[in-house]
């Protein structure tokens, strides 16, 4: 039964050691905003911070977080990045459908926390696991960038 | 108007408009949003009362009922009850605009809300269906939205001017407050909504000019961007009941195959699996979460009889289409001339085979659907562009009467077409009459890829003759494959044609003297369905794709012989001069190091909107292709929020590019061989090109915008390739042909 931070609480989660995160939180914890989409990290749908870290939730077993900092994205106003990276996404409204937003914000909130002034490159690097089906990238790129140069 | 959206809205046949109290106080509107002509519709709808909102109208004429309301509180609050349903496409904003621009309050004070499915309430009645697709939201919208808006406005005003004892004309409404402008008195729409409602229902409202709109054209933010960004948006995936379980589903991998028995137990010794449930084509098993039920579908293993279509491939099936459209004359679409007779005499003529592969919808939400199913009633709750077809679909399945079937509909994680198939909700519900309480049955990625109802084969002869000029003088275009039409809504086939198969063909804007347009009707034993940018996702890439070799061959430029043939349509001219100019059209290409660069243009008239796009692409001497920069010029009408229009064109073009360049479903043994983002390949954020949308001014009634993007890019993408290599790809995706 393994205990894990989610979201800055502890929770003890009545669950086998190998089912992989995504669930837990989805179907355990009742945290939907993190989204299946492919179960094999094709998509990133499901991505979560993990010690602040990107990391693919629906290949990660629970018991490789335990004792982690897991946060998702119910929580990720409370990072400074991340809140940029909202304001950015909202102001030139970057969602379509929204499906895949989630994911898509957690990568870009640890881009920018780690690269504070990322390149098109950088961006194509750590974004280029989110797959949109909307195509809302050339948005996602400019909403960074706004994010990046937003203050604090 | 396409073919799609005659099938998808009804003709706009009578307008009707009621008005009266709102329960709980306040003014009620209740108005007719055209529908869906399901003409196959066979029991009229049951006469009952239409339920709690219109309860309280009073002055409905005889026989008609209203299927969109808006209602005004005594607090000013505006909420808007409609059927449409949000995928992305941005109809939660634009809707609530063309109510404001008219009833004269600021957008902060319309809300929408969804309304649930029913037939008898929220659809035409006579005609039947809720439905969202066809890029026809706004387009349907525009002028009842408008007229409801106004109607309120009116009575608002003359219930301020009767207060003051007042001729209604001396008074305005501005921002949900009324003026008497002589003296300055003021009343709010709130404490007028009760006086409002009593008052009879003018007629004839006049409609603002576009020169007067305040709200309309101007870009507005999306209302449902807060809620997803923050995680809070609720998606059908997301639902969660008391004591639900979660199931995972297997279907036969044939189409039409069954299931053979399988040994509960070795499912059921997975900790948390509760339960495996069988139909004829399909298990489920039931689990406390989506782990405990996907690794008991692993351990249970099921195996199929696969029946009739067990050795079914692509080549097996594109041979049969091959030579049915060698072999048959298909059904005429449009005969004008003798194009077979000018062609079989001339001395330049071209032919070609084209060919367009099933493809997947791929959602981003993989499908699934939540059932709670009881005695005497039943719940839905899922994500449908049909709400209305899911409902019939549960009551056939339960014997149910329509009104105990409620669909609580959610945000779609993509709809495309699939949405507009209930497929995995009669599923759902067919495995739920076997389970004990509330399931979410949710299909896994492969699940979803493997069982999709997949965009037709299409395989196209076409051929042309040249005069000396090398302009065309007759054109023949033979259309093979599946007919969507047929099954979705048989009473929309005209004639044995299927009017979404030849959509964009029938009807090319081309001035050609002599032309046939036929489509044979070919049915492979795979189901298929509507695809974003439908008929014309198909036929703008032959008709453009064809087009361009003509010019070619004619040694003419592509744009100038464009040009030249489209001595019919300002508008069509118009966007392809714009996207010719705004691309540096004849201007020398950025040369690429290593790579052989080209600009390919293609123009259309779809869905009521013009557009012309040019691509631009490099091509690596290992055969992948770049796609550098798109151009696209858009006439779609009038406007109502430019920045939606702008981020639609974007998504279609990568949703098109996406597909002409990698996409395809093949079949070997009768089963689908992709299964995942692996081999069913989307574009990246490092792979989506620069795409710019430049807009002509137009004050003609909106055209669609969610579906040009997709289906003008195949084309200009594949002509682009040609200009770069020489090589004409006649068949999609353009995968790996250019390697080598």
């Amino acid at each position: 039964m393994p205990t894990l931070t989610i979201n800055g609480v502890s929770r003890t989660l009545d669950v086998p050691d190998d089912m992989p995160l995504l669930w837990a939180l989805r179907d355990v914890a009742g945290l939907t905003g993190t989204k299946f989409g492919c179960g094999v990290a094709l998509c990133g749908a499901c991505t979560v911070h993990v010690d602040g870290a990107p990391t693919r939730s629906c290949v990660t077993p629970v018991s490789a977080v335990a004792g982690k900092q897991v946060v998702t994205i119910e929580a990720i106003e409370q990072n400074p990045a991340g809140r940029r990276v909202q304001a950015a996404w909202r102001e030139i409204d970057v969602v379509q459908c929204g499906y895949c937003q989630s994911g898509q914000i957690m990568s870009a909130t640890a881009l920018i926390a780690s690269k504070p002034d990322p390149t098109d490159a950088d961006i194509d690097g750590a974004m280029a696991g989110n797959i949109c089906r909307c195509g809302t990238y050339p948005r996602i790129r400019a909403a960074i960038k706004i994010a990046a140069k937003k203050e604090a | 108007m396409g073919a799609v959206d005659e099938a998808l809205s009804s003709p706009y046949r009578r307008r009707f408009l009621q008005a009266g109290a709102a329960a709980g106080g306040g003014l009620l509107i209740g108005f007719a949003l055209p529908g869906c002509n399901r003409e196959d519709r066979k029991e009229p709808p049951p006469e009952k009362a239409v339920g709690q909102a219109t309860t309280a109208v009073t002055q409905a004429p005889p026989g008609l009922a209203p299927n969109a309301f808006i209602r005004i509180d005594r607090a000013g609050q505006v909420t808007l009850i409609v059927h449409k349903v949000e995928m992305g496409q941005g109809t939660f904003t634009a809707m609530p605009m063309l109510i404001a621009e008219e009833l004269e309050v600021d957008l902060s004070k319309v809300k929408l809300q969804q309304a649930p499915a029913d037939n008898t309430l929220y659809a035409d009645p006579m005609l039947g269906g809720q439905v969202t697709g066809g890029s026809t939201s706004v387009r349907a919208s525009w002028k009842p939205l408008r007229e409801a808006g106004a109607t309120a406005r009116t009575m608002l005003v003359s219930a301020a001017a009767l207060s003051w004892q007042v001729d209604p004309s001396t008074c305005t409404a501005r921002n949900g407050v009324v003026t008497h402008t002589a003296t300055g008195r003021t009343m709010e729409y709130g404490q007028l909504v009760d006086a409002a409602s009593k008052l009879p229902v003018p007629s004839g409202v006049k409609l603002k000019s576009a020169s007067e709109f305040t709200v309309i054209g101007k870009p507005v933010k999306r209302l449902d961007s807060p809620d997803k960004v923050n995680g809070r948006a609720q998606f059908g995936l997301d639902v969660r009941l008391p004591n639900m379980m979660v199931a995972t589903v297997a279907a036969s991998p044939v189409p039409g195959g069954k299931l053979n028995p399988v040994d509960d137990a070795k499912a059921m010794a997975i900790k948390g699996v509760r339960q495996v449930l069988r139909i004829d084509n399909a298990v489920a098993v039931v689990g406390d979460h989506m782990w405990a039920a996907r690794q008991g579908l692993t351990a249970l293993a099921p195996t199929w009889n696969d029946g009739a279509n067990s050795a079914m491939t692509t080549a097996s099936i594109v041979a049969d289409m091959s030579a049915a459209s060698k072999e048959k004359s298909g059904v005429q679409a449009r005969n004008d001339g003798d194009a077979p007779g000018t062609i079989g005499k001339a001395t330049r003529k071209l032919e070609a085979v084209y060919e367009m592969p099933f493809l997947a919808h791929a959602t981003m939400e993989p499908m699934n659907c939540t059932v709670d199913l009881k005695p005497d009633g039943c719940d839905i709750y899922t994500g449908t562009q049909v709400p209305a077809l899911a409902q019939g679909a549960v009551a056939k399945i339960t014997g149910l009467p329509l009104d105990k079937i409620r669909i609580n509909n959610y945000y779609l994680g993509g709809g495309f077409g699939r949405r507009l198939e209930v497929d995995y909700v009669a599923q759902a519900v067919a495995f739920a009459r076997q389970a004990k309480g509330p399931v979410k049955f949710v299909w896994t990625r492969e699940e979803d890829i493997q069982h999709d109802m997949y965009r037709p084969y299409y395989l196209d002869r076409i051929s042309a003759s040249l005069d000396a000029k090398g302009m065309p003088q007759a054109w023949f275009h033979r259309i093979t494959g599946s007919s969507i039409i047929a099954r979705f809504a048989p009473g929309a086939m005209k004639d044995g044609v299927d009017p979404d198969a030849v959509e964009g063909a029938k009807d090319i804007a081309y001035a050609i003297p002599n032309v046939r347009v036929e489509y044979l009707r070919h049915e492979p034993p795979v189901p298929t369905a509507f695809w974003r940018g439908v008929g014309a996702t198909h036929n703008v890439f032959v008709v453009e794709s064809f087009i361009d070799e003509l010019a070619h061959a004619s040694r003419q430029d592509p744009l100038a012989y464009r040009r030249a043939l489209l001595t019919k349509s300002a508008r069509m001219r118009a966007v392809l001069e714009l996207a010719a100019t705004r691309a540096g059209w004849g201007t020398r290409l950025q040369p690429v190091a290593g790579r052989r660069v080209g600009r390919g243009i293609s123009v259309q008239f779809a869905f009521g909107s013009y557009m012309a796009q040019v691509a631009e692409v490099s091509v690596g001497a290992d055969g992948g292709v770049t796609v550098h920069r798109v151009v696209c010029a858009l006439d779609c009408g009038q406007m109502v929020n430019p920045d939606t229009i702008g981020a639609q064109i974007e998504s279609g073009v990568n949703f098109g590019l996406t597909a002409a360049l990698w996409n395809e479903i093949t079949f070997d043994k009768g089963r689908v061989q992709q299964s995942n983002f692996g081999d069913y390949r989307m574009m990246r954020i490092n792979e989506s090109p620069k795409i710019e949308v430049h807009m002509v001014k137009s004050a003609d009634e909106p055209g669609g915008i969610g579906e040009p993007g997709t289906s003008a890019i195949a084309p200009a993408l594949c002509n682009a390739v040609f200009a770069a290599t020489g090589r004409r790809i006649r068949k999609l995706p353009i995968g790996d042909q250019l390697k080598a």
